[in-house]
């Protein structure tokens, strides 16, 4: 059964009738087929049944759809920049550079922390993948993949593996080892086979399993070991550009965001999607949930970052200014929630209070667009990696208290 | 001349929300009544009509947006990089200076503009009736840059012949800027450059017919969607008010940390006290074990404390079944049969050495499950499990004499 068919110019002999036509390509499952016009119609009238037609689905959808935004309404009875006035105002902060991590020779694309605190996994566009002790900026390991533009890299939980990938459709692991003998593409091992780009990845709660993400419009879980595929999620209508786990009790969903615009919840045992968010208008590049697990915060091309609560089911608020023009490329919370880092490709780092909606902070420093950016996992410090082939490692030098000053953000 | 940067090959304009929001900008900054004061720029001996200081677009930009002049710097040399203002001196670097230096704005300038104006210099005035009401209405348009058409008219007309160095300068400016945006010399960062190219699977510039398939998955799950409880915003608010304000003394980017940050004394002292294994804990860190019981069992500190008080309690199975199930869950495939049966024989079968208490319902699916093993076949079990400890074993641990004493023991 066939869910979406597009248009297209292609001339050729249809995979059904077999006839030299004007060909469409059709998705069945993760199959792709060449079907002429006639063909294809005959596909996507299948499995309607009588009294029903395309029309009438569509609009019994679309009712429901409109049903659906009515309901998450009925429920949205304040909101958060209002119920936050009782809360004190942050005031300035001072947030300084500490560490300028140097041997990238091309621009930066992604980043992980490594559990230490201190560690660093980072990759690039000439395919460098590097492993860095960020405190003492050494560089620690050093591998080069066989592809450019590597968009994706994690680090084990262990802290014994990295995990990376991109323009080679893939997800490889590599063990780090310390044995300076040992050549570490030797041992990689890969993993995760998409059929475009991959734009994100991430180990779950061990090091055995990965999650990925990928401009073929899918995301999947991976058995690191096998290399099997334990579960894909389909419903995204065009790349996925980035996914975050759940930090919830029973560690069962993680979210995803695309250029369709649409953040989505999945369910990783069935690969449902059980809720879907589509507010933001453009591509939406970073999605990272709240520390409580209870909502995420999504960086989009449209210059905003957003709000997303969970057990409401809605938007909940709108981090953007009418100085921010260029779209938020990466994004993630400071440990107690309050604070949310954003990187944006006009090459600066805004840093928004998440209660109250207003910026607290500008940062500059890279001399080209932002691409990734995470917290410490003990919140000491947050590092930016940009196309200017650097990473950057800041930490919060002081805060002042409140006083009366132009309102800056 | 197009003003502003060609959005590069397969990426439509349309994809480029930043384009359209600078261009807003620009055309605002060139307002007549509300935008930047334009005047004539003496350069050297030459004088340009309509230009702008970059000292009043910096000043111009931080009052419209409420911003600091280092933003609005900022954003004047973004759009000075994209092309849209172009320098008058020195236009070899693409640079907003708050200062005297004279700039000017691009202009989109149709042929159409310049094709009449050339005709109307050189027909002095006998354009016909639909070719004068395009002219005026394009003079109007762009009135502030019609001295440009005029330029360009001239200069395509007198081309080998004398020309007037005002024009000739700002002609040149201007192409320079075109051509530094849009060819960027090696080294120079290139504004233009984007990823690899997005939306190639669903191809956006595509049409999409959908098939019944794809409505009736739709439907299924905007009436699951519906069929969900919500919960009021002011709850859910709520929530991160209080989240937040019971952890900011704990968010080392927002309070600090004791009894420093390593990143900012270059003393690691703080990591040390904080080791996933100390013999004596921090204050802040036995405080973050009463915040949640997930809070707990992923310090492994907090967890092995928690096994201890079990222990006493005589229900360290649980635990350690809980343990076992996650290890279940996350663990390499080919493992999956090995560890069901290994957590069957210890915590599940009758007379098991761990017997774990689940209610008898959840047993029995449970046990019927484990005819078809997966890696999710205990979850119900797990999670029985883990309600049981959260809700009775955890608030008695958290008012016990060992939690009350490793939190009066604990020094910062």
């Amino acid at each position: 059964m066939c869910d979406q068919t597009f248009l297209i110019n292609v001339f050729g002999s249809c995979d059904k009738c077999f006839k030299q036509r004007a060909l469409r390509p059709v998705f069945k499952k993760s199959q792709q087929l060449s079907y002429c016009s006639t063909c294809a119609e005959i596909m996507a009238t299948e499995g309607l049944h009588e009294n029903e037609t395309l029309a009438s689905l569509k609009s019994e959808a679309e009712s429901l759809k409109g049903k659906l935004e009515e309901e998450r309404a009925k429920l949205h009875d304040v909101e958060l920049h209002q119920v936050a006035e009782r809360v004190e105002a942050l005031g300035q902060f001072v947030m300084k550079t500490r560490r300028t991590l140097k041997g990238h020779g091309n621009k930066v694309l992604c980043m992980d922390w490594c559990k230490d605190k201190r560690r660093i996994v980072s990759s690039s566009q000439d395919g460098k993948v590097i492993v860095w002790d960020s405190f003492t900026t050494n560089k620690e390991h050093a591998v080069t993949m066989p592809c450019t533009w590597v968009m994706a890299c994690a680090y084990a939980p262990s802290g014994c593996a990295i995990a990376c990938g991109g323009l080679d459709n893939k997800c490889s692991v590599y063990p780090l080892t310390f044995d300076k003998n040992e050549n570490m593409a030797a041992k990689k091992k890969s993993v995760a086979m998409h059929t475009n780009y991959l734009s994100a990845c991430s180990f779950t709660n061990s090091d055995m399993q990965i999650l990925t993400a990928s401009g073929d419009g899918t995301c999947a879980l991976w058995d690191v070991e096998s290399g099997q595929l334990l579960q894909s999620f389909h419903g995204h209508g065009a790349d996925v550009l980035c996914l975050d786990l759940a930090p919830s009790e029973t560690g069962n969903t993680f979210v995803s965001g695309g250029c369709d615009k649409k953040a989505m919840v999945w369910d990783m045992r069935s690969g449902q999607c059980v809720q879907a968010f589509e507010t933001h208008e453009s591509d939406i590049n970073s999605v990272r949930y709240y520390p409580s697990g209870d909502a995420f915060a999504s960086g989009s091309d449209d210059a905003t970052c957003r709000l997303y609560d969970l057990r409401a089911d809605r938007e909940v608020a709108i981090y953007s200014k009418e100085s921010i023009i260029f779209g938020a490329s990466s994004v993630d919370f400071s440990l107690s929630g309050r604070l949310l880092f954003a990187g944006y490709n006009d090459y600066t780092i805004n840093v928004w209070d998440v209660l109250k909606g207003s910026r607290v902070s500008i940062l500059f420093g890279h001399e080209n667009r932002v691409s990734t950016l995470r917290v410490s996992p003990d919140g000491t410090a947050f590092c930016s990696g940009s196309w200017d082939h650097t990473l950057r490692v800041r930490g919060m030098v002081f805060r002042f208290p409140v006083c009366e000053r132009r309102e800056d953000g | 001349m197009a003003a502003g940067p060609a959005p590069p090959p397969g990426r439509p304009r349309a994809q480029m929300p930043h384009l359209r929001k600078m261009e807003r900008v620009v055309v605002s900054m060139q307002d007549p009544d509300q935008g930047v004061k334009m005047r004539s720029q003496r350069l050297l001996v030459t004088v340009i009509p309509h230009a702008v200081t970059g000292s009043d677009v910096v000043q111009w930009l931080a009052q419209k947006f409420c911003v600091s002049e280092e933003e609005a710097l900022h954003l004047g040399t973004v759009l000075v990089q994209h092309g849209y203002i172009y320098p008058l001196r020195d236009p070899r670097s693409l640079m907003l200076r708050p200062d005297e230096t004279p700039y000017r704005f691009q202009v989109r300038l149709g042929g159409a503009a310049i094709y009449l104006a050339k005709k109307n210099i050189r027909k002095r005035g006998t354009l016909v009736d639909y070719e004068k009401d395009c002219y005026d209405q394009l003079h109007k348009k762009i009135n502030h840059a019609w001295d440009l058409v005029l330029m360009q008219a001239r200069e395509q007309l007198r081309a080998a012949k004398q020309r007037r160095k005002g024009d000739r300068l700002v002609i040149a400016c201007q192409e320079q800027t075109y051509w530094l945006v849009n060819r960027p010399p090696p080294g120079a960062p290139n504004v233009l450059e984007q990823g690899p190219g997005r939306g190639s699977c669903a191809a956006s510039r595509v049409l999409m017919t959908k098939s019944a398939d794809f409505y009736k998955r739709e439907i299924e799950y905007f009436r699951k969607a519906l069929g969900r409880t919500r919960v009021k915003s002011s709850v859910c608010l709520e929530a991160y008010l209080s989240f937040c304000g019971q952890r900011g003394p704990h968010d080392p980017l927002v309070s600090g940390c004791l009894p420093s940050n390593p990143w900012i004394s270059d003393n690691d002292a703080y990591w040390v006290m904080n080791a996933p294994t100390v013999a004596a804990p921090t204050k802040l860190r036995v405080e973050r074990w009463g915040f949640s019981f997930r809070e707990l069992l992923e310090d492994p500190m907090g967890r092995a404390h928690f096994m201890d008080f079990l222990g006493k309690e005589f229900s360290g199975e649980n635990l350690s079944f809980w343990e076992a199930c996650e290890e279940l869950r996350y663990g390499t495939q080919a493992q999956v049969p090995t560890l069901v049966d290994a957590v069957y024989e210890q915590f599940l079968a009758p007379g098991a050495a761990r017997w774990v208490n689940i209610d008898s319902r959840t047993m029995e699916q449970t046990l019927e499950r484990l005819r078809q093993p997966h890696r999710y076949v205990l979850d119900d079990a797990q999670l029985h499990i883990y309600m049981l400890m959260k809700k009775d074993s955890y608030p008695r641990f958290l008012k016990s004499d060992m939690y009350k004493g490793l939190l009066a023991e604990a020094g910062i």
